[in-house]
């Protein structure tokens, strides 16, 4: 039979605060177990939760981004179930009624396809702490540092068709919280997770097979990794006659394969109701048009405006807005530069992205600044180096930190446009080969290409490609 | 040592500590001997704190020698073991907090610290402030100083004894169904509950957070109105706390009840009213006439659904707010538990009292995948429906009134085998939680030999003028100023 996959999936995305979403308490990552949990983490008898503004703030600017309606009123509710790294015995999160509704995100597919994934809703929630059960010699041990960090779940409709669709999607949304300022994205810390719900029908059909929910998977190649191997299970289950049960699954990475964590059965009954400790959360019209005025410009309109100013393909602009941080490296190179948008677009997509990511740099870290860039771009536009000798330059660049003009001067890497200058190299080229000229000369027009290297090997590359080119055309045909 | 001390309200021992005619130490002194001496028969408190008392009185006695004295420096008070209290035990009456020492204290009690206020201890409760007598304590019950094979009422029931006993002047409560006024009531003392919202919860360990108001009990409306003061206002650890002004209480005493408009509770001159009770209730009522007041009868028509609508939402909350009670970070934990199930199992098994358990069971069904909308969303309906009434009748009348309980105070162990008995004693204070205004409680006169209350109900925030009612009733009556004769 032919199946289709259906997935939707829920992003836990750690909003950037201070401080926890429901307590004073840091929410830096890496801090001593239990140093950021005050008594109002410990869920300690007679404490409070005071809802934190600023968490508030970044999910109605999620809501925006993803054109959603943002809730007037929206309520805070409980989460009833017992765990040690739980410490009241609930979770506060949001439940009928989140703060953020119903929204769309367009991704971009590997054929360049455009596809609308629907968001159904986003809501504010508190993180649980951590439980370790390793070396402790039978003994469980909990850090509660994590306990009341605000989350955000942004909850999709089951619109995704593959693994890949499900990535890029989560690359889409892993792209707008970190422009928005809202998430550090950092998956190895856990800053931002999800859920897959994965489910398999026979083709054409228009009702969802049982679904299995993954639970946690904490980078792209997991999502897709896990993804693909459920999607396995299911069919092969179904076609074997089998039946696919609702249950919660674990992805093992090191045996990737997922395993049955709980059925439906064992599901426990949350016991969902409104915290009556938090009032109702209310966002008038003022506060939604304050956060709207401070939206930065969000990555697609980013990408559209850089293929319309810079005259870069969709691909590139949309490469270039991957991180607000690339984007904005990229637009300083330009400035410096003062045009060739598209020569700078190259050269950041190309060789400075391809050393960021051999030495596994963000952008910020890069060895080589927007103005060194800009240097050396420059360099090129004006032809005192070719685009070939650049390369080298840039690789010097990155080792030293130094300047291209610094290194160009120093190597004598000034591209040679001298005709004098060419015009001897090569007269130097065809004294020492006659046999070559003879052949040549003879109607073996291959030998062409022997001359150019030859030449380009006399002046160390400098020569000006096309001027040697040209001249060397001129004098191998004799005089 | 004058005989009389420990009889004197708020006003006048303030006045006898400004006037040097005895000092704070003195006077805790006088009131700790006495909350000693009558422990073994009353039982109204589960921690005195004798050194931290004269500690703090030696301190208030520097303030006021110093001339930096407030209103409150000085005076004794005793807090509901439900307030947590930094360094000193706070159980709330039960086996699970038995061992616990918090960290911090309570709004509510630093603000009356602050004040200067000197504590002698923390009292007597029922276990978690759930039930009507007393007798849920893991302390043991406590006895009514008018007689003591009797109930003091509950939750509240040591803070309402130790008031009745003149053991402290005054005492912290907190009110979910009728918790400070019941036992006030029925222990013959004035009990109020402010407003939900009027003074903070924070600190206040947790029955049910929508219900839950922290209050007094004092002899009198005027030693109410002085610590209402004091322990009211906006804290911003509190999201449900309101951010109102708090108007001074005392002054607002010399409002006169000329004029008052006082709405009778049709529906609670019930045939669950006590006949005896009834005749002091209308007693009262004249008293109320004869100051100018107007009577008028008012109806609430859905009054008589706040039993069930409350034993579905407090039970609901509470079956969350005591989820924390897990034996991992605080509190009872089982011996050698065997695993993280035993862990709970037993922890909560041994920790909690028969009636918290019932509780948890109630409030878990209640709120479980299948019953929400048919038991709590239907409750919370019914709430809005109350308070509805409540609204309506406070368009007519500035004042409500009725009895605070059905019947006086009765015997130990008499209603312990049959909950939902003990359950309707709450019947016609449930209202006031459920709708959110404030009430209380003063003496109107006694059934054999046991007082009975009068309740008192006002619109929001009107605590002002539910005072000011009580306290005129006070200047024409003496019941609030009899003392148990056991406890002269």
């Amino acid at each position: 039979m032919n199946w289709e996959t259906v997935i939707g999936l829920e992003i836990h995305a750690q909003l950037a605060t201070k401080s926890k979403i429901f307590s004073g308490s840091a929410t830096a990552y890496g801090a001593p177990p239990n140093a950021q949990a005050n008594l109002v983490d410990l869920g300690y008898p007679g404490v409070l939760p005071v809802l934190n503004g600023e968490a508030v703030r970044m999910a109605v600017s999620f809501g925006l981004a993803v054109n959603a309606r943002v809730a007037p009123r929206s309520v805070f509710a409980r989460k009833n179930y017992f765990y040690p790294d739980l410490p009241k015995g609930y979770q506060i999160s949001q439940y009928e009624l989140p703060v953020v509704g119903k929204g769309t995100l367009e991704i971009v597919l590997e054929d360049g396809t455009r596809k609308c994934i629907g968001i159904t809703r986003a809501h504010l929630e508190e993180d649980a702490g951590k439980s370790m059960h390793e070396g402790l010699a039978g003994a469980s041990a909990i850090d509660l540092n994590r306990a009341g960090t605000p989350l955000i779940e942004i909850v999709s409709e089951p619109d995704m068709r593959s693994a890949k669709e499900a990535v890029a999607y989560m690359k889409k949304v892993h792209t707008l919280v970190r422009y928005l300022g809202i998430c550090d994205g950092n998956m190895q810390e856990g800053s931002f997770r999800c859920d897959a719900n994965v489910s398999v029908r026979p083709r054409g059909s228009d009702t969802f097979g049982t679904r299995a929910e993954i639970k946690n998977l904490n980078s792209f190649r997991f999502v897709e990794k896990a993804i693909n191997f459920e999607v396995a299970r299911q069919i092969d289950l179904l076609e074997s006659g089998g039946k696919v049960v609702q249950e919660t699954r674990l992805y093992d990475p090191d045996k990737g394969e997922t395993r049955s964590m709980r059925s439906k059965e064992e599901a426990n009954d949350y016991r969902y109701f409104p915290d009556p400790d938090l009032l109702p959360l209310e966002i008038d019209s003022a506060f939604l048009e304050a956060v709207r005025a401070a939206l930065p410009e969000l990555p697609d309109a980013k990408a559209a405006r850089f293929a319309r100013e810079y005259g870069l393909s969709e691909y590139d602009a949309g490469v270039l807005t991957a991180s607000r941080e690339l984007a904005a490296y990229y637009e300083d190179v330009v400035r410096r530069l003062g045009g060739e948008p598209k020569l700078a677009a190259n050269w950041v997509t190309g060789d400075l992205a391809a050393f960021l990511n051999r030495d596994n740099l963000e952008i910020d870290a890069s060895r080589v600044g927007a103005a060194q860039l800009a240097g050396l771009v420059g360099r090129i536009a004006d032809q005192t180096i070719s685009g070939k000798i650049a390369k080298d330059v840039f690789e010097a660049m990155w080792e030293s930190g130094r300047d291209a003009d610094t290194i160009i001067a120093e190597k004598g890497l000034r591209q040679i446009t001298d005709t004098g200058a060419i015009e001897r190299a090569i007269d130097e080229v065809m004294a020492k080969n006659p046999g070559q000229l003879a052949e040549y000369r003879a109607g073996k027009d291959k030998l062409f290409g022997f001359f150019v290297g030859q030449t380009m090997k006399a002046t160390q590359g400098k020569a000006n490609p096309a001027q040697l080119n040209e001249l060397l055309k001129k004098k191998l045909a004799g005089p | 040592m004058s005989a009389a001390l420990h009889a004197r309200g708020l006003a006048g021992l303030a006045a006898g500590l400004a006037k040097r005619e005895f000092s704070s130490v003195e006077l805790a002194r006088h009131l700790l001997g006495r909350l000693e001496a009558a422990q073994p028969q009353l039982n109204a408190m589960i921690s005195i704190t004798t050194e931290a008392a004269l500690a703090a009185a030696a301190r208030a006695d520097g303030t006021l020698a110093g001339g930096q004295a407030g209103p409150l420096t000085g005076l004794p008070i005793v807090h509901k073991d439900i307030f947590c209290t930094e360094g000193v035990r706070t159980s709330c009456g039960s086996r699970m907090l038995d061992n616990f020492v918090s960290p911090y204290d309570a709004t509510v009690v630093a603000k009356l610290k602050a004040a200067g206020t000197v504590m002698l201890g923390k009292a007597n409760m029922d276990e978690f402030a759930m039930g009507s007598s007393n007798e849920t304590s893991w302390y043991g019950p406590v006895k009514n100083p008018w007689n003591t094979a009797m109930v003091p009422g509950g939750s509240s029931g040591g803070s309402a004894a130790v008031v009745a006993a003149r053991l402290s002047p005054a005492a912290t409560a907190t009110d979910t169904g009728g918790s400070i006024r019941q036992p006030a009531a029925l222990s013959g003392v004035t009990g109020l509950k402010p407003t939900y919202g009027r003074v903070s919860r924070y600190g206040m360990i947790a029955f049910a957070s929508s219900l839950d108001q922290a209050g007094v009990i004092a002899a009198s409306a005027e030693d109410c109105a002085l610590l209402l003061g004091a322990m009211a206002g906006f804290d911003p650890r509190d999201s449900t706390s309101v951010d109102a002004p708090v108007p001074d209480y005392v002054a607002a005493l010399a409002l006169p009840a000329k004029g008052l408009r006082i709405g009778i509770v049709k529906e609670f001159f019930d045939k669950g009213l006590d006949a005896e009770n009834e005749r002091q209730l209308h007693a009262a009522c004249a008293v109320f006439a004869k100051l100018g007041a107007s009577l008028v009868d008012v109806s609430l028509p859905n009054v008589g659904l706040s039993v069930p609508t409350y034993y579905v939402v407090a039970p609901a909350e509470c079956s969350s707010n005591l989820a924390r009670f897990d034996g991992v970070r605080f509190g009872h934990r089982c011996a050698n538990p065997q695993d993280l199930i035993d862990l709970y199992r037993r922890s909560r098994g041994e920790g909690f009292g028969a009636e918290v358990k019932r509780r948890i069971m109630t409030g878990t069904y209640v709120l479980s995948a299948g019953y929400y909308d048919a038991y709590y969303l239907k409750a919370q309906q019914v709430r809005q429906l109350i308070s509805a009434d409540f609204a309506r009748a406070f368009e007519r009348v500035d004042v409500l009134v009725g009895p605070t309980s059905p019947t006086p105070a009765f015997p130990l162990g008499a209603k312990t085998a049959d909950p939902v008995t003990m359950y309707l004693n709450d019947i016609y204070t449930i209202g006031a939680n459920l709708a959110g205004v404030p009430a209380l409680s003063v003496p109107c006169g006694f059934v054999n030999d046991l007082p009975v209350g009068l309740q008192l109900i006002g619109p929001h925030f009107l605590e002002a003028k539910l005072l000011a009612a009580a306290h005129a009733f006070q200047q024409e009556t003496d019941w609030h100023t009899r003392i148990p004769r056991d406890w002269p």
